[in-house]
């Protein structure tokens, strides 16, 4: 997992078309505002995190971009599209993918099945077409099964394991498992929540490294929902910072650092 | 390793399956043709068709259906409707036949070929499983089990009830406890031998390829897209549709295939039986077959058809005819046969004390109960 040097965050806003965003978007669930009024968005090709302290509404945030949640005020956009209220597994097709904070493989399927799923959107096989296997289905099921296999590798899962369940897998490999889903749907868009809980310094450079990886080679955008600080300081041209459902701030990682509103959600309020 | 050790290796299924089948198709032979062991092997032959079909609701999709019988008595009224004098006066009394065999070819009322059933049986049973489906699988869970309990529930009453349900022209929907009766024997073009008077071994042999051929649906769906959008649905919903798996149509796939073969065996236990009668339809039945998937071990299906092969005998066989009077030779004034579903749910009981897992377990399966597999179900949200 080498990669190239990333470009120092320069302080600019990245450069490149709106991927998607948001429109003063809230989640309310009965008398709880979890999310309120976000207005935000991601360029293409950038990797932006979201911060903030336990409870600040990072994952519902999540859950609404893919589909999870409705926002109960607010548009959402992709690519140009509204997505607000679209279905989670249409939303998947048009190019978002994520993975879960605690890790939500399909425990008794092996990585490779578990990836194989995540290609379901851009398989064709039906009912008919499952039962007959024509020579279509055929191949494609071998594609599909050696794709499985090469994205597996990918995101460095040595091959011997890659028939083992999931839920009998190392944690950290469980971790890989799922982004190699993830990548499976062939996403544009990559929404990566916590990716590196539960990982050592060490596996966390190595997680950072394979995010810029993953842009230069597979054109991607990631958002991530992070708290290793020394992650999201050196991986993210841009931070927003979400607190009690609300966006405090936003900008550059020197920015956010300096800024005594974060300071203050963080460490509470000094003197 | 020999070319053959290794084919052996890489189609344990299909040389399981084949060994399985040539097996059970000389088996007849040893019996009498109007032997009632005959009789039992085609009745357990159409409960293995409906025992697999209620496995990818349950076993493979995991969704807790039960209301299963709906699909059978839809099944054996179609053949009851489409193959007996039961809408007697249509086309001025002289009947509709299509391809109908020569005996019923003569009688008035609407007689198509048996294969036509069948396969209208499936269409009209996979319909029926959507209509019932598409409310019902929005719901998640035990809420799923309560609410085609009710179907099942609702569907016996129409049946019961039928005989007094005008449909066209003053004909009846069913006849209710009266039954609809005589149905027509299964007739295959070129080949008349289908009398249950004389000999039921041609019956067996047509159950055993509609075993042959359900059994090849199910391992095929099992190892597909399909298949693994249904076990990834059962494990994780979120997880699922985060993935892309689109969850209502992928439920209703799996709910009006196992429909479509509860139809199956609907139609043929209406025509082996030639009689369509409501009280087949009872609730308990659809807990009989949630029995065998359970005790052969969900979602798999070798363990399946040993289940239903397995209780069927222990119903038609075991119960009735070796231990029936065991209860009045100990002084007891009953026939075990009124026992028989306490019988059943002791057996249940049984299986899960000592082997939860069923007696033939999928490997996913076993593995989910002996080491504690499951999901974190911390963020649980309702997906549409």
């Amino acid at each position: 997992m080498s990669t190239p040097a990333a470009a120092k965050p320069d302080g600019a806003p990245p450069k490149g078309k709106t991927l998607l965003s948001t429109e003063n978007v809230s989640k309310i669930f009965g008398g709880l505002v979890a999310v309120n009024d976000v207005t935000f968005e991601i360029p293409e090709r950038s990797i932006v995190s979201i911060i903030g302290p336990n409870g600040a509404g990072k994952t519902t945030f999540f859950n609404m971009l893919t589909g999870l949640y409705k926002p109960t005020i607010g548009t959402i956009a992709f690519d140009g599209q509204d997505i607000s209220r679209t279905r989670p597994d249409l939303i998947t097709t048009l190019g978002i993918a994520r993975t879960f904070q605690n890790i939500r493989l399909f425990a008794t399927m092996s990585a490779v099945e578990n990836v194989m799923v995540g290609q379901h959107a851009r398989m064709g096989a039906g009912l008919i077409g499952s039962i007959l296997r024509p020579p279509k289905v055929r191949r494609e099921e071998r594609e599909v099964r050696d794709r499985a296999r090469e994205t597996l590798s990918y995101v460095g899962l040595s091959e011997k394991i890659h028939d083992e369940l999931a839920i009998n897998l190392a944690y950290g490999d469980q971790r890989r498992v799922e982004i190699a889903r993830a990548l499976a749907s062939e996403p544009r868009l990559l929404l990566l929540d916590e990716p590196t809980a539960g990982m050592n310094p060490q596996e966390s450079d190595t997680l950072t490294a394979f995010m810029r990886q993953l842009r230069e080679e597979r054109n991607l955008t990631i958002l991530l929902i992070e708290h290793d600080m020394k992650v999201v300081m050196g991986v993210s041209e841009r931070i927003t910072v979400l607190d009690h459902g609300e966006k405090i701030a936003e900008g550059d990682p020197v920015e956010v650092r300096a800024n005594p509103l974060v300071v203050e959600a963080y460490l509470g309020k000094q003197g | 390793m020999s070319g053959v050790e290794q084919f052996v290796k890489d189609h344990r299924n299909l040389v399981t399956a084949t060994v399985c089948l040539i097996a059970a198709a000389v088996l007849p032979l040893f019996f009498d043709p109007l032997s009632s062991i005959t009789d039992n092997f085609i009745t357990a032959g159409a409960y293995v068709v409906m025992a697999l079909g209620l496995n990818i609701v349950v076993g493979f999709a995991g969704l807790l259906d039960l209301g299963y019988v709906a699909f059978y008595a839809f099944g054996a009224y179609t053949v009851g409707w489409f193959a007996s004098d039961h809408f007697s006066s249509v086309n001025g009394e002289k009947g509709i036949h299509v391809l109908a065999g020569e005996f019923a070819s003569s009688l008035p009322g609407i007689h198509l070929n048996f294969l036509l059933v069948m396969l209208l049986a499936v269409v009209i049973v996979g319909i029926a499983g959507m209509l019932i489906g598409l409310p019902t699988l929005r719901l998640r869970g035990d809420y799923i089990a309560i609410v085609t309990l009710a179907f099942g529930e609702i569907i016996y009453r129409f049946a019961v009830n039928g005989d007094e349900i005008s449909v066209v022209d003053g004909y009846k929907l069913t006849n209710g406890r009266q039954a609809i009766a005589p149905v027509d024997a299964i007739d295959l073009p070129g080949f008349a031998g289908f009398d249950s008077a004389f000999n039921l071994r041609p019956y067996f042999w047509f159950v055993l390829v509609l075993v042959a051929l359900v059994l090849l649906v199910n391992f095929r769906l099992r190892d597909s897209r399909l298949g693994r959008a249904w076990i990834a649905v059962r494990e994780d919903e979120v997880a699922a549709a985060s993935m892309g798996v689109p969850l209502v149509k992928t439920k209703l796939l799996a709910y009006a295939t196992g429909a479509a073969f509860g139809g199956i065996s609907g139609a043929f236990l209406g025509s082996y039986q030639a009689s369509v009668q409501a009280d087949q339809f009872k609730f308990g039945f659809s807990i009989f077959v949630l029995a065998m998937i359970i005790l052969g071990g969900l979602g798999s299906i070798w363990g399946v058809v040993l289940g239903a092969i397995l209780l069927s005998f222990i119903n038609t066989y075991f119960i009735p005819e070796v231990f029936n009077s065991v209860p009045r030779s100990l002084g007891l004034d009953f026939d075990l046969t009124v026992l028989n579903f306490g019988i059943f749910g002791f057996l249940i009981l049984l299986v899960m004390v000592l082997r939860p897992q069923g007696l033939l377990p999928e490997r996913r399966r076993a593995m989910e109960l002996t080491e504690g597999a499951g999901v974190d179900d911390s963020i649980d949200v309702k997906v549409p």
